[in-house]
């Protein structure tokens, strides 16, 4: 099932948390300009799981650092819930992805010889969150991505998969309205890489996280409840996944 | 924040320890030496107020030349002995009065010699410098008016010249003049300027005129004023009278000196202060290297960490806080260096007091002057790291390998 427009698929029932409308990134300028997003239009909402895919250049990565807050649309508007991405200023881009984004990276990126729980207090910490509360919440998130008594690991000590782990605990300890994973599977072999899918899909079954990848693999694609495939700056597919999970 | 941004530091520091103490030396170096020399320099300078304190308010010192320094008087008129007679003779509440010369010699018994310094005066030159003949006797008399070739020796020049032997009696050689040792002067340790006060010769001023400078001068006339009269009021009478002697103009300035001890005390405190100053600004010079030493390791951690901070701006942290992060940083690690430096200072400042003679006096306000200034230090050369860190672009800072 192919379509075009997202709304009219899902219906209104569903609250819409992301829209590109027209979204267009143009790195550089002049003759050395060059346009990685040519008007890319998506509606993601609350709930769902997406999938995108697609070559390298095809402008996954810049749709992803842009949904991520970390860039601005050259031109088109970004609203994230009912806030224009693209009006905010640097600092109050920080806040927005403080209170309701969550990231996981390819490399994981946790901070080196630090414990995973003090690496998954860390936004907790930017939150001002007390002392208490953090160790609470970070030990909470530590035992949902099936970490408990791995608390004082530093993540030199752990496996790539266990440090995706922490990562996602991260990600989610502050309870966000949506989780960003970039290639979250990319350095990781078959059997670690299914693991934290098998994560990644019941944190959005369970706890209702509307989760947006980029992935290079297909199998992973699959867990997802949509694919969206870029290619050439634009959207070349977008399909609601059929498999039942 | 603040208190977790200390943390943090903390713990960054302990990250590197040997990297973070190299860092900090200079601070450490820099603050150490300008609490040690401000210290030692306010002990020397309490000491030069004691001891001339201790040498008596009412000591005045007559010399010839508009302005005392040391080694000072070239082209002006010396004063004779007759000067020092009349100032006995004219003016009123004088105690004593002792007319003075030296010279440098090189004193000689058997086959010791030692390089002393020879003064010829008399014997109100004891009453006058509060000093007493241990063992012998003073000059007689006779011996003044003729120029006899005696002397009285100081505890250091009996130590080099005789060690055990007992000097009284025997005929020391000075240049080309045989004294015969009568008298042997008390004990009286270090002066104000550091040199040996026992390290000396007395020889009568007649003597040591017609025989070692051959000239009739005399170099410095010391006054003691009678206990319980004004000095100032004695200063003015002599300055009138040595005008009248000199005859000078009204116009003329005074081409000769009487100062009090008040005015030597601050003479001699202001180039112990001065010495003090310049010291202090040398070390301060290395407190700024030790700031730019901060600067660049902060500089290299700043590199070296992109990627962490490319992850906190990820996750949001905002400007003002990764900036503040490193400043703190910055900061605990030259207060590290300073208190550092206090704890060296103090005891380089013992050490040097007990080996210098200088009492140690603790100086609150400077330990506390240097502290806020290596943390300043800290803020004022983390900064610039601080704010490359806070600009940096999250997504070039997390693909940073």
């Amino acid at each position: 099932m192919k379509t075009d427009n997202v709304i009219d698929t899902n219906g209104e029932d569903r609250r819409r948390l992301i829209e590109f409308r027209g979204v267009t990134k143009i790195y550089g300028a002049g003759h050395s300009s060059m346009e990685a997003l040519r008007g890319v239009d998506l509606r993601v909402d609350e709930g769902e799981f997406v999938a995108i895919m697609g070559p390298s250049g095809s402008g996954k990565s810049t749709c992803m650092n842009i949904l991520g807050c970390l860039d601005t649309p050259t031109a088109g508007t970004y609203m994230f819930t009912d806030v224009e991405v693209g009006q905010l200023n640097r600092n109050q881009r920080a806040l927005l992805r403080r209170h309701y984004q969550g990231f996981v990276f390819q490399g994981y990126n946790l901070l080196s010889r630090t414990s995973a729980l003090e690496n998954v207090e860390l936004p907790l910490i930017y939150r001002g969150a007390p002392a208490g509360e953090r160790r609470t919440r970070a030990l909470e998130a530590l035992e949902t991505v099936g970490l408990k008594g791995w608390e004082s690991h530093t993540p030199g000590e752990l496996s790539g998969g266990e440090q995706q782990r922490v990562a996602i605990a991260r990600a989610i300890v502050t309870g966000p309205a949506v989780l960003l994973a970039d290639e979250p599977t990319g350095n990781l072999d078959t059997a670690r890489s299914r693991e934290i899918m098998e994560l990644l899909t019941s944190l959005n079954y369970k706890r209702g996280i509307t989760i947006i990848m980029v992935t290079h693999e297909r199998d992973m694609a699959a867990y997802a409840k949509r694919i969206i495939h870029f290619r050439d700056g634009l959207i070349a597919s977008d399909e609601q996944n059929g498999r039942d999970r | 924040m603040l208190w977790n941004a200390i943390l943090l530091s903390l713990r960054e520091i302990k990250r590197n320890v040997l990297r973070s103490f190299l860092t900090t030396l200079g601070i450490v170096i820099g603050v150490g030496a300008v609490i040690t020399m401000v210290t030692i320099g306010g002990g020397a300078t309490a000491q030069v107020g004691e001891q001339i304190a201790s040498m008596g308010s009412n000591l005045l010192m007559v010399s010839p030349g508009k302005r005392l320094g040391p080694g000072q008087t070239s082209g002006t008129v010396p004063f004779k002995v007759k000067d020092a007679e009349a100032i006995a003779r004219d003016i009123s509440y004088v105690a004593a009065v002792a007319p003075v010369s030296s010279q440098s010699v090189k004193a000689i018994f058997g086959n010791q010699n030692w390089s002393t310094m020879v003064t010829g005066s008399n014997n109100q030159y004891f009453r006058v410098t509060n000093r007493s003949i241990g063992v012998g006797r003073p000059f007689s008399d006779s011996e003044l008016r003729s120029g006899a070739a005696v002397c009285v020796i100081g505890e250091t020049v009996r130590k080099k010249l005789f060690g055990g032997q007992d000097p009284m009696g025997e005929r020391i050689r000075l240049q080309k003049i045989s004294c015969e040792v009568i008298g042997l002067l008390d004990g009286k340790g270090q002066s104000t300027m550091g040199t040996d006060q026992d390290d000396i010769v007395l020889i009568p001023l007649l003597t040591l005129q017609r025989r070692i400078t051959g000239n009739q001068d005399v170099a410095l006339i010391q006054v003691s004023v009678r206990q319980g009269t004004s000095t100032e009021k004695v200063q003015q009478d002599i300055e009138r009278l040595l005008r009248e002697r000199r005859h000078l103009s009204p116009s003329d300035d005074n081409n000769f000196n009487v100062m009090d001890m008040k005015e030597i005390a601050k003479m001699l405190t202001g180039t112990t202060q001065l010495l003090t100053a310049l010291l202090t600004a040398v070390a301060a010079v290395s407190l700024l290297v030790g700031g730019i030493g901060i600067m660049n390791i902060m500089l290299v951690s700043v590199t070296e960490r992109t990627r962490e901070i490319g992850i906190r701006l990820a996750i949001g942290a905002l400007e003002r806080e990764v900036l503040m992060q490193f400043l703190v940083e910055a900061v605990v690690l030259s207060s590290f260096g300073g208190l550092i430096g206090i704890v060296l200072a103090l005891i380089s400042s013992l050490w040097l007091a007990a080996v210098l003679h200088v009492p140690f006096i603790f100086n609150a306000g400077i330990v506390f002057i240097a502290f806020l200034f290596s943390a300043a230090v800290g803020v004022i050369f983390g900064y610039f790291p601080a704010l490359k860190a806070a600009r940096l672009d999250p997504i070039e800072a997390l693909r940073h390998e």
